[in-house]
């Protein structure tokens, strides 16, 4: 097949960036829509070209580094699927396909289609863990967990950070990722010392890392690879009521 | 040309740090025989961890928590993104919860013979041991492992073990325990003893008065080339697997920290011992550029076939019954579709190679869902596998319930590492190395599940007691730029970028990448002859010139350049190459994932030669005649027996 | 937003529960507006409740549509270069349509007020007259009003489906298993309100109500 691309490009975090258009030919349709950017700056280097600086690492879905905004989704039009294992046999011969960096003030963009997402990590810093220093724990089989329990904190700990729920945001909240993980821990018994402090902490930090508000129009959890639901916020919503309430 | 033009041998090396006597009490003799730091002096003392998976974030929050100040450093943007996330299958521990006649000697003996015999007991005991604890950490750190309805941990049997000893959470462990370590790193990093340095690159090794003294990093984003300074360097920066450009590696692992330090005088041990995982999804084309696992758990339920005739084109559904080569329950009746990665994987290679293969290149074998949805109903199959069967669809366009999965091997782990004692010490002093960079809990094999076991002793049990006994004479001498050696490092880096950057000739770093690993796919893969190999390393040598003087690599030094990321890597994956060649050459006996085709019994099995080999191979860096030193193994707890699955 | 949210909402099913009032008859009706100006009599001095009413309202509103300015500007400085592409969004059309629809309402409001509270636009001047107000102010030759009133009255539809389900989730009430029953009642409160809202201009077109 053969596509036209319109592809953000940006030199570096300063320049103030423009959408540039390729034609790319022979795109086989078994091709990753990474791998179809490989074959781009295959020739983009042979050219003397400068090639498009995209983030991607493990390409199976499952590290959260790749990023790509794809005719205006985050991750593109397949449900459930990371970038890296999108196929381009989802696209038609001739198809004009836009391609832009996840945008908000929080995931400053690096260089091209790459953002810096520590904005995520100051998060988890201000919370997101439970605190067991090494060699302090009891024997796993000291607290039982509820199956219900323990496979829900799964579901929201399969999160993988990525940011698509950001990219998608109409008001660039980042506020399902801080749930999944409020959500993980706070299922956990040995999440609950710390359950009240967490959920402050980290909202605190996901204001100040510039992320806007949530307003619930779900638009994240649609964009989710790993589909982690909007009960998540509610559930974050609910801890931080409480929390306020026992800190008064 | 002779062995001795590809290499020569050396002093042999011991292991001085293990302790001797009853295995069950070395390391509790070790840890008290170890210098103890003085709490008021961790403060004082810097240690550089390079590398953030399960091996690397462990340490760095481990060593945190203890006091010391700890700079780490990682390529991806993040810590979390290590390619331990991606692990499947499970953690191996010693629990013995299912009183199914599991227990630490068991995981130790499993483990040794799993490995051929071709592993240290003291270290693989060790690893037994401190199995257990591992799991107590995860929970408590709040890893949402899968449980029971009672609310108790569920495990599960796998990769052919007898007994049910693998937690796991989904197929998603390796994830679950990275981000467990990635918050205990997080919380450590907001307490300030941890600095990190995402999107840096280690580059060259320090070693001033013959220590291990820092690092030279570049900073991907600003391209700006420092030198970081510390008490003691701990490499964690995984395996080699991408030296064959297609592998289940994420495409940013690399050998270039693991390589620099060899250079600069650590040992490198076993590196041709390479694990071949049998159920991949099979190369689709030309743009490949990565192969995704499938899980080892489908086997338990999938059947594994070839059309019993060559060259037959017909679509699985069309080819009767009786036209099916169920290849491995027919040679291995006893095990059939549960025999070790090692053997399904070569013998899915001998049936292509038979010209039975299918799908795109004849490179591929059936991996059959249609007697298991038979006798269990496809609801049955969906709830066990049907995340795997979407993540197989997503990428082949195929229907697993309606026709046969392709799988094909694929290389996915690497035994092989930079040579470490007992204390995880490498050859230079202060340099220690663990994870999957290290050589040496695995020998010749892995067994499923092991790998995570092993990161997360070395980084949260096994490091932080051993690196003290170094640390205790230290804080060293301060450090600045000024120092001759500090400055020929950084100098080699500066150099070496801008050699990379003036070739500015006509093929793409890839274009070199891909080839390099299509050599060794071919000659140093699953089957490696005497023949194939020396041609292989003539023809890597030919390459690694051409790649000199052709590669084009655009852009500056400047800032954020991919290309030259890349380059850097391949530039080393061509120099590891040729030692895992000369390796795979120098052993001529076949021992876990190492395969040599003359060494094989009257049924073509891999047949051991312990009389010449049973020693660990670890290389001194010569140029192109690296230099051998060869570690003997003793086996006085599990004795040598030939593995047998028929 | 939810707390500010949920008084108004309790106040505009009242609002329409009342507005019913009109179908027993113009005297039960306009005996309906006078009764509201007696409430707590002779404890509260005539229209005393309805002008708690008032400041109760208009402080729930000022915070309602503060909280939403906070809520923009933060969505704003959050995302500062907009996409070249936006696929149009995959959350309902009632999430979407919140900030502009809650503008088209507040104008209605300030109309509504000057219409029959005050009677400013109103053809029908004495207080006491509620339903010739209603029934004069919703006339066939005033086809302008009556259209700006479906108008609001649809887009406050949409603004309390998306809102009341919303404001349960930030109070934190939802979770999966109430998801769709919550979802479910916020779309029936937002289609009976609208229903009962509309009923009455409809009403007295057809002349059902003289």
């Amino acid at each position: 097949m053969s596509l036209k691309l319109r592809i953000w490009r940006q030199a570096d975090a300063q320049d103030k960036g423009s959408m540039v258009t390729y034609q790319l030919q022979n795109v086989s349709p078994d091709m990753s829509f990474l791998e179809m950017l490989d074959v781009l700056n295959e020739r983009l280097t042979l050219d003397g070209e400068d090639p498009v600086a995209f983030d991607h690492d493990c390409r199976e879905g499952i590290c959260g580094m790749c990023s790509l905004v794809i005719n205006g989704i985050p991750h593109g039009p397949e449900k459930a699927t990371t970038t890296c294992q999108l196929h381009m046999r989802h696209f038609t011969d001739g198809q004009t396909i836009d391609i832009e960096p996840w945008r908000a003030a929080a995931f400053p963009v690096v260089k091209d289609l790459v953002v810096d997402r520590r904005a995520f990590d100051k998060i988890i810093q201000a919370g997101g863990y439970i605190s067991a220093p090494t060699g302090s724990a009891p024997d796993a089989h000291a607290s039982p967990v509820p199956k219900a329990d323990a496979d829900a904190a799964f579901e929201a700990a399969t999160c993988i950070g990525c940011g698509a729920c950001v990219a998608a945001c109409p008001n660039g909240s980042g506020m399902l990722f801080t749930a999944a993980k409020i959500t993980h821990l706070g299922l956990m018994p040995q999440g609950q010392p710390e359950r009240h402090t967490r959920v402050i902490d980290m909202i605190n930090a996901h204001d100040e890392a510039g992320f806007g508000g949530c307003t619930n129009t779900g638009e994240c959890t649609s964009v989710c690879p790993k589909g982690i639901p909007l009960e998540t916020i509610a559930r974050l919503n609910k801890d931080y009521r409480q929390a306020l309430r026992a800190a008064s | 040309m002779t062995m001795t033009d590809y290499y020569t041998l050396g002093d042999p090396v011991a292991d001085t740090k293990a302790p001797d006597g009853p295995i069950e009490t070395r390391w509790e003799r070790r840890r008290f025989g170890a210098k103890l730091v003085n709490p008021a002096n961790k403060r004082k003392l810097t240690v550089i961890v390079v590398g953030t998976g399960l091996a690397g974030g462990s340490a760095a929050a481990t060593l945190g928590e203890l006091g010391y100040q700890v700079k780490s450093y990682c390529y991806q943007d993040s810590p979390r993104r290590a390619h331990s996330i991606a692990a499947q299958g499970g953690i191996n521990a010693a629990k013995n919860y299912r009183n199914d006649g599991d227990s630490v000697h068991r995981l130790f003996y499993d483990t040794v013979k799993g490995g051929d015999f071709r592993s240290r007991e003291s270290n693989v005991h060790r690893l037994a041991q401190i199995s257990v604890q591992i799991i107590d950490q995860c929970v408590a750190q709040g890893v949402p492992f899968a449980r029971e309805y009672g609310g108790l941990l569920d495990t599960r049997s796998f990769g052919g073990a007898q007994v049910s000893r693998t937690f796991y959470a989904r197929g998603q462990t390796g994830q679950q325990l990275l981000l467990g370590a990635y918050q205990a790193l997080e919380r450590q990093i907001a307490a300030g003893t941890v600095t990190m340095h995402d999107r840096h690159e280690m580059l060259e090794l320090i070693i001033v008065d013959g220590r291990a003294r820092g690092i030279v990093v570049r900073d991907l984003v600003t391209g700006e080339i420092s030198t970081e300074f510390a008490d003691a360097v701990v490499l964690a920066s995984g395996g080699y697997g991408n030296v064959f450009f297609l592998s289940t590696n994420a495409k940013g692992c690399n050998v270039t920290a693991s390589w620099r330090a060899h250079r600069k005088g650590a040992l490198f041990a076993n590196p041709c011992y390479t694990q071949i995982h049998p159920t991949c999804i099979p190369v689709s084309g030309d743009h490949q550029s990565k192969l995704t696992l499938m899980s080892e758990s489908l086997r338990n339920d999938g059947r594994v076939w070839v059309p019993k005739a060559k060259g037959d084109n017909r679509v699985p559904a069309d080819i009767p019954e009786d036209e099916r080569d169920y290849y491995l329950e027919r040679i291995y009746p006893a095990f059939g579709n549960l025999v070790p990665r090692d053997i399904a994987s070569r013998a899915a290679k001998n049936v292509c190679d038979e010209g039975r293969g299918v799908g795109p290149g004849g490179l591929g074998v059936y991996l059959d869902f249609a007697a298991a949805i038979g006798r269990l109903g496809r609801d049955a199959v969906e709830a066990k596998y049907g995340n795997l069967f979407e993540m197989y669809e997503r990428i082949t366009g195929e229907d697993p319930y309606s026709t046969p999965m392709r799988i094909y091997p694929a290389v996915h782990y690497t035994m092989g590492g930079l040579w470490v004692d007992y204390d995880l010490q490498s050859t230079v002093p202060g340099l220690f190395v663990i994870g999957e960079a290290n050589f040496s809990d695995h020998g010749a094999n892995r067994l499923g599940a092991s790998a995570l076991m092993q990161g997360l002793a070395d980084g949260y049990f096994v490091l932080p007691n051993t690196i003290g006994d170094y640390l205790a004479a230290g804080p060293f001498p301060k450090l600045d730029g000024e120092n001759v050696e500090v400055a020929e490092a950084r100098k080699l880096v500066e150099d070496r970028i801008a050699k990379l950057l003036s070739i500015n000739g006509d093929r793409t770093v890839d274009s070199f990448h891909r080839e390099l690993g299509r050599i060794m796919w071919e000659y140093c893969g699953m089957e490696r002859t005497d023949a194939g190999l020396r041609k292989a390393i003539t023809e890597i040598r030919e390459l690694k010139a051409e790649f000199w003087q052709r590669a084009k690599v655009p852009g500056d030094g400047e800032g954020l350049n991919q290309s030259l990321e890349r380059a850097g890597r391949v530039a080393d994956f061509f120099e590891l190459a040729e030692l895992m060649c000369i390796d795979a050459l120098h052993r001529e006996e076949s021992c876990g994932g190492h395969f040599r085709a003359e060494s094989q019994t009257e049924e073509g099995e891999a047949d051991r030669d312990d009389e010449r080999f049973s020693y660990v191979a670890a290389w001194e860096f010569g140029g192109d005649t690296p230099v051998l030193h060869k570690e003997e193994l003793t086996f006085d707890y599990v004795h040598p027996s030939q593995r047998s699955y028929k | 937003m939810a707390i500010s949210g949920t008084a108004l909402v309790l106040f505009l099913i009242l609002h329409m529960v009342g507005n019913l009032k009109i179908f027993f008859g113009a005297e039960a009706f306009d005996h309906y507006a006078h009764w509201l100006r007696e409430i707590g009599a002779p404890l509260l001095p005539h229209s005393g409740f309805l002008w708690i009413q008032r400041v109760g309202l208009l402080v729930a509103l000022g915070l309602h549509i503060w909280s939403a300015a906070v809520l923009t500007i933060r969505a704003r400085k959050a995302r500062p270069v907009k996409y070249a592409h936006r696929k149009p969004v995959q959350g309902s059309y009632a999430a979407r349509t919140m900030r502009w629809g809650g503008v088209i309402v507040f104008f209605f409001v300030v109309y509504h007020i000057l219409d029959l509270t005050t009677r400013t636009f109103n053809p029908v001047a004495d207080p006491a007259q509620a339903n010739a107000a209603i029934v004069q102010g919703f006339a066939p030759g005033r086809w302008y009003v009556t259209a700006f009133y479906v108008l609001a009255v649809v887009t406050l539809g949409f603004h309390l489906r998306h809102g009341i389900w919303s404001g349960l989730q930030t109070l934190g009430v939802s979770n999966a298993r109430r998801e769709r029953v919550l979802k479910a009642t916020a779309f029936a409160v937002a289609f009976v309100t609208c229903a009962g809202f509309l009923a009455v201009p409809f009403a007295v077109l057809t002349g059902l109500v003289k």
